[in-house]
């Protein structure tokens, strides 16, 4: 065995199964009597429900029930909640109009469910669901954020008036204005942040079960997050006790935040399996995940920077109109405010920011955090205003960042938009990008290329993230209806191998190996001795779940917490076995010894006592070797970095290639640098996918047009490059392992890195911005344009 | 109910299904094989794939009655009978080619048909040319090209010819 | 899917028969795009008459031509060394049809059968002047293609084997819609001794055509430069969120150059 503590790159356990082909997903669980639930879901982007006819179809063959949101209204379902409340301009509470979990009354997106047959197989319930007939009152459906703000536009939701879901702000308008009046430029830039559809590759899944003779639910779902599902579905939507519904995650294949959020499916087949006392499985078709997994980015924003002669940010003025889609998901509301607005500082020292931000209903797919959520969305704005500033003032684009960056001595560092950074060394990241990537050997690739008739360019993104989300008393202050602590309990078993139960979930981010390998640093435990449970309600504490990059931040240092009680108690047992004073107990390596002798105890035997406590000191010690601790963040982490991207443009098709891609992250102290390399990579190529491939596309009436994967691009192995991962490291102050997250980094700094290489390549043909994504089509426009100037 | 009779890991099967069943539902739901997965309705994502007679083949896209006769192997029956993974899976392994797991059987038994039929050896944009039938949303596909490269030396015996390189 | 009985003839009158005695029977050929059509439920054929056990599958060269059967897939075309020799360009477009799944699957029939408008084959029979052989008689390629989904064939008539006349010179150049990877425009160009052929798929309102402009400017000099300013109307091109008719216009031109540049 060789070293598999911390900074070890272990090859990951999980693997055996999953390359075996023995991973456990939820639509692999296969319950007796399982009946097969298939959902009907609206065509129409926006009708009013007169009638639904479910008769015919409860008579086709198989079928057990048809349910509508009628039935469940009359049963005391209640709508699905979300999860945040953010508040207008002038205080009052944002519109937070109802979520059924089946429609009632309308429809409003493409995907509404608003029926749903149970039948003895899929096909069944299918061929049954074919022959509900609705009779619709079609209304005007936009999906369109100005349209849904233009006077007199039709109300995704009757009561919620110019479809406003809030209007909020934050920063100091008064000292924006003045900086403004001050400044010797202004450089103003409009821009959209595209919508995306997360496709993880796993389809989301949902199995109810319900044991009639203990009154138990049991949900098996595809979460990132079942006790949030718990609480969620179990209070507010089925009104079933915590200690009578079990909710398990198990193997989850892919999230990227699409799997935090409580669906419908959820409480639709746990609901079912009540009423029928059987088990109800459902299985989106990928079709269904298109239209009803939550969608992510979709923002408009206006952004302009006062800047003094030399450059230097005076301040920063933002408007953005945010899509939430025609629902609340789960936790839509803080996306675009506290994980978006407060970004808006970058690594940059900008005195004073100001940004205003309006959340928008439509008839669409509801909105929520994606990969990165709300930090990316911050990070390509300001990314790409930093190039736009450059070529404006004709400053050379990494010299602007360096001199408005943080300078590394200045933390922690107070932000104008709330946020208290702990330490980060942006000048580290950029110098070790730079070299990696060659900047200073650009201009030959560039001449090179253009021997070859091609176009190339090369772009910088220099981005910090919030993560580890986060102290739960700051977050509630801010409309959070939830702590954002994690829980861990390590459990020591009388021969001294270890369970830990963690309310984190692993999703592919590999936590069955890397929280082993904190666990097997800090007991001295062997690696393969030390199991991670995690995904079970019924198993583990109350858990807060995976997203946000917080599980080793916020999970990791709960583990740490609950293991320093267990070394403590274990040298109060060492103690009385090694007849010494605790004080004088030292523990190393999986050992207590005492001070300055040879007398020594290995947990495995400290362990043994505990359990079996004949030589023990009983009076003043429990037995046994169990402990949990709870841990809430004091402070959010902040993983920064420098993403470098160069691309060569074929001018004749508009085809761009990503030809290097080079990424160095600060995430914290790195415990497993192939895990790190992998999430960043992953995140690389979802952030690629964004700038380049990737877009959801409604058309003028609300209709999905890149409702499957014939049009929605999903990045493939041809579409990308190797890329090139290093981490320079600065600690995280205020967590016990110094971590910062690397789950979503990936995705927040590329995006503008290869937007502004695509930019550089077409300096001469006049482009000050393009959207994303730089689809070939946009690109040959602008060359077209460019060339018949020239030609003119 | 018509029948279909085939051979699915070495093992002979003979199996009541619909006209409608598909290969990918035979095996998950008739079978108990959940290793194949099923990751959209376009045949594009290839998390289905399997080998029939010895060919790569999405098993979302293929009837279960076209199958009468054929053998099957899927992930499942890809290491050896004592458990030793096959050179593909451990070099998954080994370079990290796999994240959530969901894509990887699929993948994996891309990855061998895409190299025992490249003897000649295979470039990096050949690997990812090859794997234009799998969609991964995890890894960015970068260790899944480098495993693929590792594990065609061990699958052929020699090593890589340079010319492919 | 809606549920059929799946039938699989050994013989081609068989086949011909289960066709003609039910209307609503479809003939399955590798399946790779009529199964994706069945699972989104667009078709509910009663029968699927499945044409894999009548023999219908195999290449071979004779006469100044490459035969290739009905049921051949497209990797066996790409990986056979006899088109490889004869026409590598037809070799190079079976190897870039979908992905090495679909390949080991799909054939060249089932892909004529079916004459999507965005698919590759097409292009290489109506520009390479290709003839088609049924159960009934023998289609020239210039009759076979008639718009979107629409062929000379009738309800009965089932492909058996493609012929293709060897050319001097040929190739195929694709531009890929980067979601689906059809095309979003090929061209095939060919040259024989009595003249250029060109064909342009992925991109026309009514499927697959002949560009006769291109034919004209090739005829004379078979030369990318004498096709690169060729212009192709726009007005019957597809026009989708990948690609407007203009762009697709601007990219027959681009891929019909790089496909003269290829063909040497």
């Amino acid at each position: 065995m060789g070293f598999e503590g911390i900074g070890a790159a272990v090859r990951r356990k999980e693997d055996q199964r999953f390359l075996s082909g023995s991973g456990h997903y939820t639509d692999d669980i296969n319950r007796h009597g399982q009946l097969y639930a298939y959902i009907r879901r609206s065509d129409r982007p926006h009708a009013r429900i007169i009638a639904i006819d479910t008769k015919a179809a409860g008579a086709m063959p198989g079928v057990a029930a048809v349910y509508t949101g009628a039935d469940m209204q009359a049963d005391n379902v209640g709508g699905l909640p979300c999860g945040w409340q953010v508040k207008n301009k002038d205080g009052t509470p944002m519109a937070e109009p109802p979520h059924p979990v089946l429609a009632v009354g309308k429809v409003r997106h493409v995907g509404d469910p608003f029926a749903v047959v149970v039948a003895e197989s899929r096909q069944a319930a299918k061929d049954a669901a074919e022959k509900i007939a609705v009779t619709w009152e079609d209304l005007p459906g936009t999906a369109s954020i100005a349209d849904a703000l233009a006077p007199g536009a039709a109300l995704v939701h009757d009561d919620v008036p110019g479809n406003l879901c809030y209007d909020w702000h934050i920063g100091d308008p008064a000292a924006t204005d003045a900086a403004f009046a001050q400044a010797a430029r202004v450089v103003k830039l409009d821009l959209t942040n595209n919508r995306l559809i997360p496709n993880a590759m796993e389809p989301r899944a949902a199995v109810g079960d319900y044991d009639r003779t203990t009154g138990e639910h049991t949900l098996y779902t595809t979460s990132q997050n079942p006790h949030v599902i718990r609480l969620l579905m179990g209070a507010f939507v089925l009104h079933i006790p915590e200690s009578r519904l079990r909710v398990v995650a198990p193997d989850v294949g892919g999230g990227f935040g699409s799997k935090i959020y409580h669906y419908a499916e959820e409480a639709i087949v746990t609901w079912a399996a009540g009423k029928l006392g059987k088990p109800v499985k459902w299985t989106a078709e990928r079709a269904e995940s298109f239209l009803s997994d939550a969608h992510g980015r979709d923002h408009i924003s206006s952004a302009e920077m006062a800047l003094d002669a030399e450059g230097n940010f005076l301040a920063l003025r933002v408007k953005t109109l945010a899509n939430m889609g025609a629902y609340l998901s789960t936790f839509a509301p803080c996306i675009p405010t506290y994980l978006y607005a407060t970004l808006l500082a970058g690594v940059y020292k900008t005195p004073v920011i100001y940004a205003e931000v309006k959340a928008v209903f439509t008839n669409t797919v509801p909105v929520d955090a994606y990969r990165g959520a709300g930090r990316p969305e911050a990070t390509y704005l300001l990314e790409r205003l930093a190039d736009v500033i450059a070529h404006e003032t004709g400053i050379d684009r990494v010299s602007l960042r360096q001199r408005n960056f943080i300078p590394a001595d200045a933390f922690p560092y107070q932000t104008p938009v709330a946020l208290q950074y702990d330490s980060g060394n942006y000048q580290a990241t950029l110098d070790a990008a730079l070299k990696a990537a060659d900047w200073a050997g650009f201009r030959a690739r560039r001449a090179a290329a253009q021997t070859k008739g091609k176009l190339r360019g090369i772009g910088i993104s220099t981005y910090i993230e919030a993560c580890g989300i986060a102290p739960s008393a700051v977050v509630g202050s801010l409309g959070a209806r939830a702590g954002l602590y994690e829980v861990a309990n390590i459990r020591v078993h009388p021969t001294g191998s270890v369970s830990v139960f963690t309310g984190a979930h692993s999703h592919g981010q590999g936590h069955e190996t890397t929280f082993a390998q904190v666990v097997s640093d800090q007991l001295g435990v062997p690696f393969e001795q030390i199991e991670i449970v995690h995904g079970d309600t019924e198993k583990i504490p109350f858990g807060m779940g995976t997203y946000g990059s917080r599980s080793l931040a916020v999970g990791g240092s709960a583990m740490v917490k609950a293991m320093d009680k267990i070394i403590a108690k274990g040298k109060r047992i060492a103690a009385h076995l090694l007849e010494a004073s605790v004080d004088d107990i030292e523990f190393k390596n999986g050992a207590f010894s005492v001070a300055g002798t040879d007398k020594v105890k290995t947990l495995a035997e400290i362990s043994l006592a505990a359990y079996v406590p004949h030589n023990y000191p009983i009076n003043e010690l429990e037995p046994g070797l169990e402990e949990t601790a709870f841990y809430d963040p004091k402070n959010f982490t902040f993983p920064a970095g420098c993403h470098v991207a160069e691309i060569e443009i074929d001018p004749d098709t508009g085809v761009i290639t990503v030809v290097n891609f080079v990424a160095v992250d600060d995430v914290g102290r790195v415990i497993n640098p192939m895990i790190v390399e992998g999430q960043v990579q992953g995140g690389v190529a979802q952030g690629i996918g964004q700038a380049l491939l990737e877009n959801a596309v409604y058309d003028g009436s609300a209709q999905l047009v890149t409702g499957s994967m014939m049009d929605y691009t999903m990045p493939r192995a041809d579409d990308l490059p190797s890329i090139s991962v290093g981490t320079e490291t600065t600690l995280c102050t205020h967590n016990p392992l110094g971590v910062k997250g690397c789950g979503e980094v990936g995705a927040i700094g590329s995006p503008p890195a290869i937007i502004n290489a695509v930019v550089d390549a077409l300096s001469d043909y006049g482009v000050r911005h393009i959207d994303m994504p730089a689809s070939p089509q946009k690109i040959w426009s602008i060359v077209r344009a460019g060339r018949s100037r020239a030609a003119a | 109910m018509p029948q279909v009779t085939l051979t699915v890991n070495g093992k002979s099967e003979t199996v009541d299904v619909e006209g409608r069943t598909l290969l990918v539902e035979l095996l998950r739901e008739k079978l108990g094989l959940t290793g194949t997965h099923v990751g959209c309705d376009t045949s594009q994502c290839g998390a289905c794939v399997v080998h029939v007679n010895g060919m790569s083949v999405k098993s979302c896209t293929m009837l279960a009655l076209q199958t009468e006769g054929a053998a099957v192997t899927t992930i499942e029956g890809l290491a050896k009978p004592d458990g030793t993974l096959h050179p593909m899976q451990e070099m998954f392994r080994e370079h990290h080619a796999l994240q959530c797991g969901f894509c990887t059987p699929g993948m994996v038994m891309s990855a061998v048909d895409l190299v025992q039929s490249h003897p000649e050896g295979l470039t990096e944009q050949q690997i990812r040319h090859g794997l234009e039938g799998n969609l991964c949303r995890c890894t960015g596909y970068h260790n899944i090209v480098k495993a693929i490269a590792a594990a065609w030396p061990l699958m052929h015996g020699k090593a890589m010819p340079e010319a492919a390189e | 899917m809606y549920d059929f009985t799946y039938l699989k003839p050994s013989t081609l009158p068989e086949a011909v028969s289960l066709l003609s005695s039910d209307t609503e029977a479809k003939a399955l050929a590798g399946g790779m795009t009529f199964i994706p059509v069945l699972k989104q439920r667009l078709a509910r054929p009663t029968k699927l008459v499945d044409l894999a056990g009548l023999g219908l599958s195999g290449i071979s060269v004779a006469g100044g031509k490459v035969r290739i059967a009905a049921m051949t897939t497209h990797m066996t075309v790409a990986d056979s060394p006899d088109v490889q020799k004869a026409i590598p360009a037809l070799a190079k477009l079976a190897g870039g049809i979908g992905d090495k799944e679909v390949r080991h699957r799909g054939t060249i029939g089932g892909s004529l059968a079916n004459n999507d408008p965005s698919a590759c084959y097409p292009s290489a029979v109506l520009a390479l002047g290709a003839t088609i052989l049924t159960n009934k008689r023998i289609i020239a390629a210039d009759d076979y293609f008639q718009g979107m989904f629409a062929t000379a064939l009738e309800p009965d008539e089932l492909i058996t084997a493609v012929e293709f006349p060897v050319p001097e010179k040929a190739a195929y150049m694709k531009f890929p819609n980067p979601a689906s990877r059809y095309a979003i425009v090929g061209v095939f160009v060919a040259k024989f001794p009595t003249g250029a052929r060109v064909a342009v798929t992925g991109a026309g309102q009514s499927g697959v055509f002949r560009h006769a402009a291109m034919e004209e400017a090739l005829g004379k000099s078979f030369s990318p430069e004498a096709v690169g300013n060729v212009p192709t109307d726009a007005e019957n091109l597809n026009s989708d969120i990948h690609a407007s008719a203009e762009y697709r216009a601007h990219l027959i031109g681009v891929m019909a150059r790089r496909a003269v540049a290829a063909a040497g």
